[in-house]
Protein backbone atom coordinates (compact mmCIF):
# COMPACT_ATOMS: atom_id res chain seq x y z
CA UNK A 1 0.00 0.00 0.00
CA UNK A 2 1.20 3.36 -0.79
CA UNK A 3 1.41 6.33 1.47
CA UNK A 4 -2.25 8.16 1.31
CA UNK A 5 -0.17 11.72 1.63
CA UNK A 6 2.87 11.58 -0.84
CA UNK A 7 1.51 8.78 -2.79
CA UNK A 8 5.34 7.62 -3.55
CA UNK A 9 6.36 5.94 -0.41
CA UNK A 10 5.44 2.51 1.06
CA UNK A 11 2.86 2.98 4.28
CA UNK A 12 4.31 1.77 6.94
CA UNK A 13 2.18 3.53 9.73
CA UNK A 14 -1.44 2.06 10.06
CA UNK A 15 -3.01 4.68 12.32
CA UNK A 16 -7.25 4.40 13.47
CA UNK A 17 -8.63 7.25 15.32
CA UNK A 18 -12.05 8.01 16.92
CA UNK A 19 -13.16 11.06 16.42
CA UNK A 20 -16.67 11.92 17.56
CA UNK A 21 -17.25 8.26 17.67
CA UNK A 22 -16.42 7.97 13.42
CA UNK A 23 -13.42 6.23 13.00
CA UNK A 24 -11.43 7.24 10.73
CA UNK A 25 -8.16 5.34 9.11
CA UNK A 26 -5.12 6.96 7.61
CA UNK A 27 -2.04 4.86 6.11
CA UNK A 28 1.18 6.88 6.15
CA UNK A 29 5.13 6.74 5.10
CA UNK A 30 7.33 7.02 8.15
CA UNK A 31 8.20 10.65 6.99
CA UNK A 32 4.60 11.93 6.41
CA UNK A 33 3.63 10.39 9.43
CA UNK A 34 5.94 12.04 11.43
CA UNK A 35 4.70 15.75 10.24
CA UNK A 36 1.74 14.68 11.95
CA UNK A 37 1.86 15.99 15.41
CA UNK A 38 0.11 13.52 17.17
CA UNK A 39 2.29 10.57 16.13
CA UNK A 40 4.83 11.09 18.55
CA UNK A 41 2.19 10.38 21.54
CA UNK A 42 2.09 6.56 19.50
CA UNK A 43 -0.62 5.41 17.50
CA UNK A 44 -3.81 5.46 18.88
CA UNK A 45 -6.17 2.73 19.71
CA UNK A 46 -10.03 3.17 19.64
CA UNK A 47 -11.47 3.75 23.31
CA UNK A 48 -12.72 0.53 23.13
CA UNK A 49 -10.13 -1.64 22.46
CA UNK A 50 -8.35 -0.13 25.60
CA UNK A 51 -11.33 -1.19 28.00
CA UNK A 52 -11.59 -4.33 26.58
CA UNK A 53 -7.72 -4.76 26.82
CA UNK A 54 -7.99 -3.78 30.48
CA UNK A 55 -11.02 -6.10 30.76
CA UNK A 56 -9.16 -9.17 29.57
CA UNK A 57 -6.49 -8.23 32.24
CA UNK A 58 -9.25 -7.97 35.07
CA UNK A 59 -10.97 -10.68 33.85
CA UNK A 60 -8.01 -13.43 33.82
CA UNK A 61 -7.25 -13.52 37.17
CA UNK A 62 -10.93 -13.64 37.93
CA UNK A 63 -12.35 -15.85 35.19
CA UNK A 64 -13.84 -18.73 36.78
CA UNK A 65 -15.75 -16.27 39.75
CA UNK A 66 -18.70 -15.80 38.10
CA UNK A 67 -20.87 -17.78 35.40
CA UNK A 68 -20.68 -16.76 31.69
CA UNK A 69 -24.24 -16.68 31.57
CA UNK A 70 -25.19 -14.40 34.78
CA UNK A 71 -27.38 -10.88 33.90
CA UNK A 72 -27.62 -7.99 35.30
CA UNK A 73 -31.17 -8.20 37.16
CA UNK A 74 -32.03 -4.43 35.86
CA UNK A 75 -31.28 -3.96 32.28
CA UNK A 76 -30.16 -7.42 31.45
CA UNK A 77 -26.97 -6.87 30.34
CA UNK A 78 -24.52 -10.35 30.62
CA UNK A 79 -20.66 -10.41 30.50
CA UNK A 80 -19.72 -10.98 26.83
CA UNK A 81 -22.32 -8.44 25.51
CA UNK A 82 -20.80 -5.73 27.96
CA UNK A 83 -17.47 -7.12 27.24
CA UNK A 84 -18.24 -6.11 22.79
CA UNK A 85 -19.42 -2.54 23.65
CA UNK A 86 -17.67 -1.51 26.44
CA UNK A 87 -19.90 0.05 27.63
CA UNK A 88 -22.50 -0.61 30.77
CA UNK A 89 -26.09 -1.27 30.63
CA UNK A 90 -27.49 0.73 33.70
CA UNK A 91 -26.21 2.14 37.48
CA UNK A 92 -26.58 -1.63 38.39
CA UNK A 93 -23.83 -3.02 36.25
CA UNK A 94 -21.65 -1.66 38.17
CA UNK A 95 -22.12 -3.19 41.37
CA UNK A 96 -23.14 -6.31 38.97
CA UNK A 97 -19.69 -6.18 37.19
CA UNK A 98 -17.36 -4.90 40.18
CA UNK A 99 -14.98 -7.28 40.05
CA UNK A 100 -14.58 -6.65 36.20
CA UNK A 101 -14.94 -2.89 36.19
CA UNK A 102 -12.42 -2.21 39.34
CA UNK A 103 -8.91 -3.14 37.35
CA UNK A 104 -10.07 -1.15 34.61
CA UNK A 105 -11.36 1.85 36.46
CA UNK A 106 -8.05 1.60 38.21
CA UNK A 107 -6.57 1.58 35.17
CA UNK A 108 -8.51 4.59 33.05
CA UNK A 109 -8.61 7.21 36.24
CA UNK A 110 -5.53 5.84 39.01
CA UNK A 111 -8.20 6.27 41.30
CA UNK A 112 -11.32 3.97 42.49
CA UNK A 113 -12.82 6.71 45.17
CA UNK A 114 -14.86 9.41 44.31
CA UNK A 115 -14.31 12.77 46.26
CA UNK A 116 -16.45 15.18 44.28
CA UNK A 117 -20.04 16.26 44.41
CA UNK A 118 -22.70 13.64 46.11
CA UNK A 119 -26.46 14.48 45.28
CA UNK A 120 -28.54 15.93 48.44
CA UNK A 121 -31.11 13.14 47.97
CA UNK A 122 -29.89 9.76 49.18
CA UNK A 123 -26.27 11.15 49.23
CA UNK A 124 -26.59 13.24 52.20
CA UNK A 125 -25.45 10.12 54.04
CA UNK A 126 -22.57 9.92 52.34
CA UNK A 127 -21.78 13.74 52.73
CA UNK A 128 -22.07 13.33 56.98
CA UNK A 129 -19.78 10.16 56.50
CA UNK A 130 -17.32 11.81 54.70
CA UNK A 131 -17.58 14.78 57.35
CA UNK A 132 -17.27 12.07 60.01
CA UNK A 133 -14.32 10.61 58.54
CA UNK A 134 -12.35 14.21 58.46
CA UNK A 135 -13.49 14.96 61.72
CA UNK A 136 -12.12 11.44 63.66
CA UNK A 137 -8.60 12.67 61.89
CA UNK A 138 -9.08 16.22 63.75
CA UNK A 139 -9.65 14.30 66.60
CA UNK A 140 -6.80 11.98 66.45
CA UNK A 141 -4.68 14.27 65.83
CA UNK A 142 -5.96 16.24 68.99
CA UNK A 143 -5.56 13.56 70.87
CA UNK A 144 -1.79 13.29 70.05
CA UNK A 145 -1.48 16.74 70.87
CA UNK A 146 -3.33 16.56 74.18
CA UNK A 147 -5.25 19.24 73.29
CA UNK A 148 -7.92 17.15 75.38
CA UNK A 149 -10.82 20.26 75.40
CA UNK A 150 -10.60 20.42 72.04
CA UNK A 151 -10.80 16.42 71.44
CA UNK A 152 -14.07 16.70 73.61
CA UNK A 153 -15.68 19.10 71.16
CA UNK A 154 -14.79 17.33 68.14
CA UNK A 155 -16.11 13.95 69.89
CA UNK A 156 -19.56 15.52 70.58
CA UNK A 157 -19.66 16.72 67.00
CA UNK A 158 -18.93 13.45 65.82
CA UNK A 159 -21.52 12.05 68.15
CA UNK A 160 -24.23 14.67 66.69
CA UNK A 161 -23.45 13.77 63.33
CA UNK A 162 -23.94 10.41 63.84
CA UNK A 163 -27.45 10.74 65.52
CA UNK A 164 -29.12 11.91 62.94
CA UNK A 165 -27.81 10.18 60.64
CA UNK A 166 -29.35 6.78 62.27
CA UNK A 167 -32.87 9.27 62.15
CA UNK A 168 -32.42 10.14 58.37
CA UNK A 169 -32.23 6.37 57.09
CA UNK A 170 -35.40 5.46 59.37
CA UNK A 171 -37.32 8.22 57.73
CA UNK A 172 -36.07 7.06 54.11
CA UNK A 173 -37.43 3.58 55.12
CA UNK A 174 -40.79 4.81 55.90
CA UNK A 175 -40.79 6.44 52.34
CA UNK A 176 -39.92 3.70 51.07
CA UNK A 177 -43.03 1.95 52.29
CA UNK B 1 -24.47 30.82 20.24
CA UNK B 2 -24.01 33.92 22.49
CA UNK B 3 -20.44 33.12 24.05
CA UNK B 4 -19.29 33.77 20.45
CA UNK B 5 -20.32 37.50 20.38
CA UNK B 6 -19.26 38.53 24.20
CA UNK B 7 -15.34 39.02 25.58
CA UNK B 8 -13.84 37.22 28.01
CA UNK B 9 -10.91 36.41 30.34
CA UNK B 10 -8.06 35.59 27.96
CA UNK B 11 -10.30 36.08 24.68
CA UNK B 12 -6.76 36.92 22.84
CA UNK B 13 -6.12 32.81 22.85
CA UNK B 14 -9.39 31.25 24.44
CA UNK B 15 -12.42 31.24 22.30
CA UNK B 16 -14.70 29.74 25.44
CA UNK B 17 -14.66 27.31 27.95
CA UNK B 18 -17.15 24.36 27.92
CA UNK B 19 -18.14 22.28 31.09
CA UNK B 20 -19.95 19.08 30.50
CA UNK B 21 -21.45 16.71 32.96
CA UNK B 22 -22.98 13.35 32.80
CA UNK B 23 -25.71 11.88 34.75
CA UNK B 24 -28.12 8.45 34.43
CA UNK B 25 -31.86 7.92 36.28
CA UNK B 26 -31.59 5.18 38.82
CA UNK B 27 -33.22 1.97 37.57
CA UNK B 28 -33.57 2.79 34.07
CA UNK B 29 -31.16 1.11 31.63
CA UNK B 30 -29.23 3.58 30.22
CA UNK B 31 -29.73 4.90 26.66
CA UNK B 32 -27.62 2.09 24.17
CA UNK B 33 -30.03 -0.51 25.37
CA UNK B 34 -33.34 1.54 26.87
CA UNK B 35 -36.47 0.88 25.17
CA UNK B 36 -38.35 3.83 23.73
CA UNK B 37 -41.02 3.89 26.13
CA UNK B 38 -38.06 4.30 29.06
CA UNK B 39 -36.36 7.19 26.45
CA UNK B 40 -40.06 9.29 26.86
CA UNK B 41 -40.50 8.46 30.34
CA UNK B 42 -36.87 9.93 30.74
CA UNK B 43 -37.25 12.37 28.52
CA UNK B 44 -40.93 13.53 30.18
CA UNK B 45 -39.52 13.38 33.41
CA UNK B 46 -36.12 16.01 32.83
CA UNK B 47 -38.64 18.38 31.03
CA UNK B 48 -41.16 18.90 33.89
CA UNK B 49 -38.14 19.32 36.61
CA UNK B 50 -38.07 22.84 34.61
CA UNK B 51 -41.38 23.76 33.30
CA UNK B 52 -42.37 22.79 37.27
CA UNK B 53 -39.06 24.98 38.17
CA UNK B 54 -39.50 28.79 40.62
CA UNK B 55 -36.03 28.03 42.56
CA UNK B 56 -34.10 29.05 39.67
CA UNK B 57 -34.49 31.99 37.11
CA UNK B 58 -31.94 31.49 34.99
CA UNK B 59 -31.68 29.79 32.43
CA UNK B 60 -34.59 29.93 31.09
CA UNK B 61 -35.15 26.28 28.01
CA UNK B 62 -36.51 25.53 25.34
CA UNK B 63 -37.60 21.72 25.06
CA UNK B 64 -37.12 20.05 21.64
CA UNK B 65 -37.67 16.68 20.68
CA UNK B 66 -35.05 15.94 17.80
CA UNK B 67 -36.78 13.72 15.78
CA UNK B 68 -39.04 17.27 15.18
CA UNK B 69 -35.50 19.15 14.25
CA UNK B 70 -35.02 19.46 10.20
CA UNK B 71 -31.70 17.84 9.95
CA UNK B 72 -29.86 21.04 8.79
CA UNK B 73 -30.75 22.12 11.99
CA UNK B 74 -29.51 19.37 13.77
CA UNK B 75 -26.33 19.56 12.20
CA UNK B 76 -25.71 23.46 13.39
CA UNK B 77 -26.48 22.31 16.83
CA UNK B 78 -23.16 19.95 16.79
CA UNK B 79 -21.32 22.46 14.80
CA UNK B 80 -21.78 25.28 17.58
CA UNK B 81 -21.19 22.89 20.00
CA UNK B 82 -24.76 23.24 21.49
CA UNK B 83 -25.72 19.55 20.68
CA UNK B 84 -23.22 16.10 19.77
CA UNK B 85 -23.80 14.09 16.89
CA UNK B 86 -24.50 11.05 19.29
CA UNK B 87 -27.96 12.82 20.31
CA UNK B 88 -28.41 12.62 16.67
CA UNK B 89 -28.00 9.18 16.42
CA UNK B 90 -30.37 8.44 19.30
CA UNK B 91 -33.65 10.29 17.52
CA UNK B 92 -36.29 8.55 18.48
CA UNK B 93 -35.79 9.13 22.13
CA UNK B 94 -33.54 11.96 22.46
CA UNK B 95 -34.30 15.66 23.29
CA UNK B 96 -32.60 18.53 23.84
CA UNK B 97 -33.15 21.86 26.32
CA UNK B 98 -31.73 24.62 25.13
CA UNK B 99 -30.94 27.42 27.08
CA UNK B 100 -33.09 30.85 25.84
CA UNK B 101 -29.54 32.55 25.65
CA UNK B 102 -27.48 29.83 24.17
CA UNK B 103 -25.18 28.83 27.04
CA UNK B 104 -26.76 26.04 28.79
CA UNK B 105 -27.70 22.77 26.92
CA UNK B 106 -29.05 19.87 28.66
CA UNK B 107 -29.19 16.86 25.96
CA UNK B 108 -31.33 14.11 26.52
CA UNK B 109 -31.05 10.12 25.91
CA UNK B 110 -27.78 11.01 24.43
CA UNK B 111 -25.05 8.39 25.41
CA UNK B 112 -26.07 8.76 28.97
CA UNK B 113 -29.95 9.90 30.09
CA UNK B 114 -28.65 13.66 30.88
CA UNK B 115 -25.57 15.38 29.62
CA UNK B 116 -25.94 18.91 30.23
CA UNK B 117 -23.02 21.46 29.64
CA UNK B 118 -22.46 25.38 29.58
CA UNK B 119 -19.82 27.20 27.13
CA UNK B 120 -18.73 30.88 28.07
CA UNK B 121 -16.80 32.99 26.25
CA UNK B 122 -12.86 32.60 27.62
CA UNK B 123 -11.16 30.97 30.28
CA UNK B 124 -14.12 30.53 33.01
CA UNK B 125 -14.15 26.98 33.94
CA UNK B 126 -14.84 27.83 37.18
CA UNK B 127 -18.13 30.08 36.37
CA UNK B 128 -18.89 27.01 33.49
CA UNK B 129 -19.23 24.59 36.29
CA UNK B 130 -21.23 26.77 39.02
CA UNK B 131 -23.97 27.53 36.49
CA UNK B 132 -24.21 24.00 35.82
CA UNK B 133 -23.93 22.40 39.44
CA UNK B 134 -27.28 24.54 39.68
CA UNK B 135 -28.63 23.38 36.88
CA UNK B 136 -27.81 19.61 38.14
CA UNK B 137 -29.92 21.17 41.72
CA UNK B 138 -32.59 21.54 39.76
CA UNK B 139 -32.76 17.89 38.35
CA UNK B 140 -31.95 16.69 41.03
CA UNK B 141 -34.43 17.95 43.57
CA UNK B 142 -37.30 15.59 41.48
CA UNK B 143 -34.94 13.16 40.31
CA UNK B 144 -32.55 10.24 41.86
CA UNK B 145 -29.64 9.93 40.10
CA UNK B 146 -27.67 6.60 39.30
CA UNK B 147 -24.97 7.42 42.11
CA UNK B 148 -22.55 4.59 44.11
CA UNK B 149 -20.93 5.86 47.27
CA UNK B 150 -17.81 4.92 45.79
CA UNK B 151 -17.66 5.64 42.36
CA UNK B 152 -19.81 8.60 42.16
CA UNK B 153 -22.18 9.48 39.31
CA UNK B 154 -22.56 6.46 37.26
CA UNK B 155 -22.07 6.52 33.76
CA UNK B 156 -22.79 4.56 30.43
CA UNK B 157 -18.78 4.25 29.76
CA UNK B 158 -16.28 3.75 32.81
CA UNK B 159 -14.14 6.72 31.18
CA UNK B 160 -16.76 9.51 32.70
CA UNK B 161 -17.57 7.67 35.92
CA UNK B 162 -16.98 9.56 39.39
CA UNK B 163 -17.71 12.87 39.07
CA UNK B 164 -18.97 12.49 35.04
CA UNK B 165 -17.98 16.06 34.82
CA UNK B 166 -15.61 16.84 31.34
CA UNK B 167 -14.35 20.46 30.98
CA UNK B 168 -12.91 21.71 27.80
CA UNK B 169 -10.78 24.78 26.75
CA UNK B 170 -10.83 25.83 22.84
CA UNK B 171 -7.63 28.08 22.57
CA UNK B 172 -6.45 29.34 19.22
CA UNK B 173 -2.27 28.82 19.20
CA UNK B 174 -1.50 29.82 16.23
CA UNK B 175 2.62 30.92 17.00
CA UNK B 176 3.32 27.76 18.96
CA UNK B 177 1.88 25.78 16.36
CA UNK B 178 4.28 28.27 13.97
CA UNK B 179 7.09 27.39 16.31
CA UNK B 180 6.55 23.73 16.28
CA UNK B 181 6.49 23.88 20.19
CA UNK B 182 2.94 22.27 19.95
CA UNK B 183 4.11 18.44 20.37
CA UNK B 184 5.77 19.31 23.58
CA UNK B 185 3.12 20.81 25.06
CA UNK B 186 0.57 17.97 23.91
CA UNK B 187 2.90 15.40 25.78
CA UNK B 188 3.49 17.51 28.55
CA UNK B 189 -0.41 17.99 29.01
CA UNK B 190 -1.40 14.02 28.79
CA UNK B 191 1.49 13.51 31.91
CA UNK B 192 -0.95 15.40 33.97
CA UNK B 193 -4.30 14.16 32.38
CA UNK B 194 -5.05 16.65 30.49
CA UNK B 195 -5.94 16.13 26.96
CA UNK B 196 -5.63 17.80 23.59
CA UNK B 197 -7.04 17.38 19.82
CA UNK B 198 -7.50 19.48 17.15
CA UNK B 199 -11.39 21.03 17.13
CA UNK B 200 -11.52 21.75 13.30
CA UNK B 201 -10.65 18.82 10.64
CA UNK B 202 -10.36 14.78 11.07
CA UNK B 203 -7.38 13.06 12.37
CA UNK B 204 -4.47 14.83 13.48
CA UNK B 205 -5.03 17.96 11.59
CA UNK B 206 -5.58 21.21 13.84
CA UNK B 207 -7.32 23.79 11.43
CA UNK B 208 -7.22 27.45 12.15
CA UNK B 209 -4.58 25.89 14.86
CA UNK B 210 -7.63 25.52 17.13
CA UNK B 211 -6.78 22.97 19.74
CA UNK B 212 -9.56 21.99 22.49
CA UNK B 213 -7.96 20.93 25.73
CA UNK B 214 -9.83 18.76 28.39
CA UNK B 215 -9.12 16.51 31.75
CA UNK B 216 -8.89 12.99 31.25
CA UNK B 217 -9.75 11.33 34.37
CA UNK B 218 -13.18 12.04 36.06
CA UNK B 219 -12.66 9.67 39.08
CA UNK B 220 -10.37 10.38 41.94
CA UNK B 221 -9.97 14.05 42.03
CA UNK B 222 -13.07 16.16 42.66
CA UNK B 223 -14.46 18.72 40.24
CA UNK B 224 -12.90 21.88 42.07
CA UNK B 225 -9.23 19.50 41.47
CA UNK B 226 -10.37 19.16 37.79
CA UNK B 227 -10.70 22.28 37.28
CA UNK B 228 -8.16 24.24 38.99
CA UNK B 229 -5.83 21.61 37.10
CA UNK B 230 -6.91 22.76 33.85
CA UNK B 231 -7.30 26.23 34.77
CA UNK B 232 -3.72 26.38 35.93
CA UNK B 233 -2.36 24.44 32.54
CA UNK B 234 -4.10 26.87 30.11
CA UNK B 235 -2.51 29.48 32.08
CA UNK B 236 0.44 28.88 30.98
CA UNK B 237 -0.19 27.89 27.69
CA UNK B 238 -1.53 31.40 27.26
CA UNK B 239 1.38 32.96 28.21
CA UNK B 240 3.83 30.68 26.17
CA UNK B 241 1.35 31.56 23.01
CA UNK B 242 1.37 35.42 24.05
CA UNK B 243 5.11 35.19 24.22
CA UNK B 244 5.54 33.40 21.26
CA UNK B 245 3.22 35.77 19.41
CA UNK B 246 5.34 39.23 20.32
CA UNK B 247 8.34 37.36 19.43
CA UNK B 248 6.76 36.27 16.37
CA UNK B 249 5.99 39.61 15.17
CA UNK B 250 9.18 41.38 16.40
CA UNK B 251 11.38 39.13 14.37
CA UNK B 252 9.39 38.93 11.08
CA UNK B 253 7.59 43.23 11.10
CA UNK B 254 6.38 43.82 7.92
CA UNK B 255 6.24 40.22 6.35
CA UNK B 256 3.87 39.35 9.52
CA UNK B 257 1.97 42.38 8.93
CA UNK B 258 1.82 41.39 5.31
CA UNK B 259 0.85 38.36 5.57
CA UNK B 260 -2.28 39.43 7.97
CA UNK B 261 -3.82 41.89 5.61
CA UNK B 262 -3.24 39.32 2.64
CA UNK B 263 -5.22 36.97 4.11
CA UNK B 264 -8.13 39.89 4.97
CA UNK B 265 -7.51 40.55 0.86
CA UNK B 266 -8.24 36.79 -0.12
CA UNK B 267 -11.06 36.68 1.99
CA UNK B 268 -12.62 39.99 0.58
CA UNK B 269 -12.28 38.80 -2.35
CA UNK B 270 -12.07 35.14 -2.99
CA UNK B 271 -14.34 33.24 -5.37
CA UNK B 272 -13.68 29.82 -4.32
CA UNK B 273 -13.23 29.08 -0.36
CA UNK B 274 -12.07 25.59 0.43
CA UNK B 275 -11.94 24.57 4.04
CA UNK B 276 -8.12 24.35 4.89
CA UNK B 277 -7.40 27.37 3.54
CA UNK B 278 -10.29 29.66 4.93
CA UNK B 279 -9.54 28.12 8.36
CA UNK B 280 -5.49 28.82 7.58
CA UNK B 281 -6.65 32.81 6.25
CA UNK B 282 -8.89 32.95 9.34
CA UNK B 283 -5.83 32.08 11.98
CA UNK B 284 -3.93 34.29 10.38
CA UNK B 285 -6.35 37.02 10.55
CA UNK B 286 -6.91 36.31 14.57
CA UNK B 287 -3.36 36.70 14.99
CA UNK B 288 -3.28 39.99 13.79
CA UNK B 289 -6.01 41.40 15.49
CA UNK B 290 -5.02 40.34 19.08
CA UNK B 291 -1.89 42.18 18.27
CA UNK B 292 -3.49 44.92 17.62
CA UNK B 293 -2.60 45.10 13.75
CA UNK B 294 -6.19 44.99 12.67
CA UNK B 295 -9.02 47.79 14.02
CA UNK B 296 -11.52 47.14 11.38
CA UNK B 297 -12.52 43.53 13.08
CA UNK B 298 -12.82 42.53 16.53
CA UNK B 299 -11.93 39.12 18.26
CA UNK B 300 -15.66 38.03 18.22
CA UNK B 301 -16.43 38.98 15.02
CA UNK B 302 -13.35 37.22 13.44
CA UNK B 303 -14.68 34.04 16.07
CA UNK B 304 -17.99 34.55 14.66
CA UNK B 305 -17.32 34.44 10.65
CA UNK B 306 -15.07 31.49 11.82
CA UNK B 307 -18.57 29.67 12.82
CA UNK B 308 -20.08 30.98 9.71
CA UNK B 309 -17.94 29.20 7.17
CA UNK B 310 -18.23 25.89 8.92
CA UNK B 311 -20.12 23.18 6.38
CA UNK B 312 -23.06 22.73 8.10
CA UNK B 313 -23.62 27.08 8.45
CA UNK B 314 -23.10 27.39 4.87
CA UNK B 315 -25.55 25.05 3.76
CA UNK B 316 -27.89 26.82 5.74
CA UNK B 317 -27.15 30.28 4.14
CA UNK B 318 -27.54 28.32 0.79
CA UNK B 319 -30.96 27.11 1.29
CA UNK B 320 -30.32 24.03 -0.27
CA UNK B 321 -28.18 20.91 -0.06
CA UNK B 322 -25.14 21.69 -1.64
CA UNK B 323 -21.84 19.45 -2.77
CA UNK B 324 -18.59 19.69 -1.56
CA UNK B 325 -17.35 22.09 -4.66
CA UNK B 326 -20.50 24.46 -4.72
CA UNK B 327 -19.85 24.47 -0.43
CA UNK B 328 -16.43 26.21 -1.67
CA UNK B 329 -17.96 28.56 -3.93
CA UNK B 330 -20.86 29.42 -1.36
CA UNK B 331 -18.66 29.82 1.56
CA UNK B 332 -16.56 32.39 -0.35
CA UNK B 333 -19.55 34.02 -1.43
CA UNK B 334 -20.62 33.91 1.85
CA UNK B 335 -17.80 35.05 3.79
CA UNK B 336 -17.06 38.10 1.47
CA UNK B 337 -20.47 39.55 2.17
CA UNK B 338 -20.01 39.55 5.99
CA UNK B 339 -16.60 40.96 5.76
CA UNK B 340 -17.84 44.08 3.48
CA UNK B 341 -21.03 44.43 5.89
CA UNK B 342 -18.31 44.74 8.88
CA UNK B 343 -15.79 46.99 7.08
CA UNK B 344 -18.70 49.08 6.34
CA UNK B 345 -20.50 49.45 9.92
CA UNK B 346 -17.02 49.50 11.36
CA UNK B 347 -15.89 52.66 9.34
CA UNK B 348 -19.82 54.01 8.35
ZN1 LIG C 1 4.34 9.70 2.57
ZN1 LIG D 1 -27.47 -3.28 34.30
Amino acid sequence: MLCQECKQKQATVHMTKIINHKKTESHLCEDCARSHEDFIQGPSFSLNDLIFGFMDMGHSQKASEKPVSSECGVCGMDYKRFKKMGRLGCGECYKFFENELGPVLGRIHGNTQHTGKVPKRGGSDLQIKRQITRLRGELKRAIELEAFEQAALLRDEIKELEKPQELQEGDANELDK
Amino acid sequence: MSWINETGPARDVVLSSRTRIARNVANIPFPSIMKPEHGEQVAQKIRSCFSSNTSLEEPRFNFMYMRDVPAVEQQILVERHLASQDLMENIKVSALLLDTKEKVTVMINEEDHIRMQCILPGLQLNQAWEVLSKVDDVIEEQVEYAFHEKLGYLTCCPTNVGTGLRSSVMMHLPALTMNKQMNVILQTISKIGLTARGIYGEGSEALGSIYQISNQITLGPSEDDIISNLTIACKQIIDKERFARKALYKTSGIQFDDAVWRSIGILQNARVLEIKEFMALISQIRLGVSLGLVSAFTLEKIDGLMTIGQPAGIVKKSGKSADASEIDIIRADVIRETMKEKILTKEG
